[in-house]
């Protein structure tokens, strides 16, 4: 088999497996959350279909499938149609530069586990993806040709430019330490000392924070979700959508929740490291063999849950934020905030050496 | 064919088609979507020319911030029927012409010397678009430009604010009953 043959076939089969691992984990938050959201507010939550309700995200879907799709007479058609699929594709490629564990050695080639993990501008790939994401929700605002979607559109256009700065911000503390955009070297970086657990959050505790808040904003969720605030505007960017249409901006959103937690996992929790590296190899699980490369996925896999539910819990606990105090906090608390510590760590790394 | 080739061929097309459809479309936000894909499209260039720190900021800064913003200011204003803002021929529009023929002229000419469309990638040029190397250049052999285009932007910001402000100023200057 010929080299470009052989990545045509390894990239096909990673994309295919990623986009349904996305929709899957789409499908599994929903239920979570619905589950959840009963657990904290004290009902059973989906029991009626399939066991525990497990089946619920499906018979969800179907009913978005069946429904049907209402287009408003004075929308700008080509645009209101563009929205969903814009927003969905952006959520969907952020994924390309996501490492989901280190590598597996199949004959003489080795495998990563992601599309291009190894890409040295991945961080600031990420960053480009989710600042496009804001034309699907401002276009679906404006497309929309209603009052509470632009209102919606437009807030949440505001809301992600001035998040945006003090995300990338923060990250440019973990960006100095590591030395490197690149995310599978910077889940390096943090597997190489500390007995695996040379983590950013001990190293940027202040900067795990900001990103963590601002993460909460970039995402819409609860307690900045603003866009949608159902008391003064309806649904906000999608009010005017139906059927599966709104079922894409649904799932873009739970996508973006699952992007944000893999990021946080990534850049501050070591990502797919293990702990105890010399531990693994003592006991033959060397790195790029098959055992070694999913309990990497599982290490992944589990900081990726924990966010995920973290983003739920926070949801259903904190209240939502007055549209003053959001633009406040974005702008006079967390993004001074994320100077300083840009300014101590770059100070920390010129002084006294890594 | 080479595959950097069939994309440079797929993205020029694009890119063109999309930097006409910005001029010719008469509707605001069709332009500035165009104009928006059309820097995605550059982005993809720079790719086929190793320059993957150059493409992706051209997609934060250009279609991520400022093409953002656009929208969201044509988006407020509410523009009205784009038919009645068109104008006969003025003078302005004249040396506007005129500028851009020459334009035209000189980027054929500049196209025509060159004779091929084809170029060399060697290590050198591999390197240019690295994070280090761009870094290294403009903190280096360009740092007085760099410093400089820092305090045009410091200017724009102050500049900014003292437009933004002014309802402010005027308020304060007010005597204290018309507040109230």
């Amino acid at each position: 088999m010929s080299d470009l043959t052989f990545t045509l076939i390894e990239f096909g089969i990673k994309a295919a497996i990623i986009i349904n691992i996305v929709l899957v984990m789409a499908s599994v938050e929903v239920y979570l959350e619905r589950k959840i959201s009963a657990w904290i507010q004290n009902r059973v939550g989906p029991n009626r279909v399939g066991p525990m309700g497990l089946l619920q995200p499906i018979a969800d879907v179907v009913k978005l499938f069946m429904k049907e799709d209402l287009v408003p007479k004075a929308a700008f058609q080509g645009f209101h149609r563009l929205a969903p699929l814009l927003t969905l594709a952006v959520a969907i490629g952020v994924y390309a530069v996501i490492p989901y564990a280190h590598y597996v050695n199949i004959g003489e080639r080795t495998v990563y586990w992601g599309i291009a993990p190894n890409i040295n501008i991945g961080v600031l790939f990420i960053l480009a993806m989710t600042s496009i994401g804001v034309y699907g929700i401002t276009l679906a605002g404006w497309a929309s040709n209603s009052k509470y979607s632009l209102l919606g559109g437009l807030r949440s256009a505001a809301q992600m430019i001035s998040y945006e700065l003090s995300m990338g911000l923060s990250l440019l503390g973990v960006i100095l330490i590591a030395g490197t955009l690149s995310l599978n070297e910077i889940i390096l970086f943090q597997r190489d000392g500390w007995y695996g657990l040379r983590w950013m959050v001990f190293l940027q505790p202040v900067g795990f924070l900001i990103f963590l808040v601002s993460s909460f904003a970039e995402t819409n969720r609860t307690p900045f979700d603003l866009p949608e605030a159902e008391p003064e505007l309806v649904g906000g960017y999608n009010t005017e959508y139906s059927g599966m249409k709104f079922g894409m901006f649904f799932l873009a959103e739970y996508a973006n929740m699952a992007t944000a937690s893999a990021f946080l996992s990534l850049l501050y929790f070591g990502g797919w490291s293990l702990p105890f590296p010399e531990f693994w190899d003592s006991i033959g699980l060397i790195e790029g063999t098959w055992s070694r490369a999913l309990l990497q996925f599982g290490s992944f896999f589990v900081k990726l849950m924990i966010f995920i539910v973290f983003f739920i819990w926070v949801r259903w606990t904190v209240p939502r934020f007055r549209y003053d105090q959001l633009m406040n906090l974005g702008w006079k608390v967390l993004l001074p905030l994320s100077i300083i510590n840009l300014f101590v760590t770059a100070s920390v790394i010129i002084f006294f050496g890594l | 064919m080479a595959l950097t080739t069939i994309f440079f061929l797929i993205l020029s097309v694009v890119a063109i088609g999309t930097a006409i459809g910005t001029v010719a479309s008469r509707h605001p936000v069709v332009s500035a979507m165009n104009l928006v894909l059309h820097f995605l499209m550059l982005a993809g260039l720079y790719l086929t020319l190793n320059a993957e720190f150059i493409a992706v900021l051209q997609i934060l800064v250009y279609a991520g911030a400022i093409m953002v913003l656009v929208v969201f200011v044509i988006l407020l204003l509410n523009l009205g029927k784009e038919d009645s803002l068109e104008t006969g021929f003025t003078a302005r529009k004249g040396v506007a012409m005129t500028f851009g023929a020459a334009f035209v002229i000189q980027i054929l000419i500049l196209f025509t010397s060159a004779g091929s469309f084809t170029h060399e990638i060697t290590d050198k040029s591999v390197n240019v678009g690295q994070v280090k190397n761009l870094g290294y250049i403009l903190f280096t052999k360009y740092l007085f430009p760099f410093e400089y285009i820092a305090l045009l932007l410091l200017v724009a910001v102050v500049g900014a604010l003292l437009l933004g402000k002014k309802k402010l100023f005027l308020e304060r200057d007010l005597p204290e009953k018309s507040l109230k």
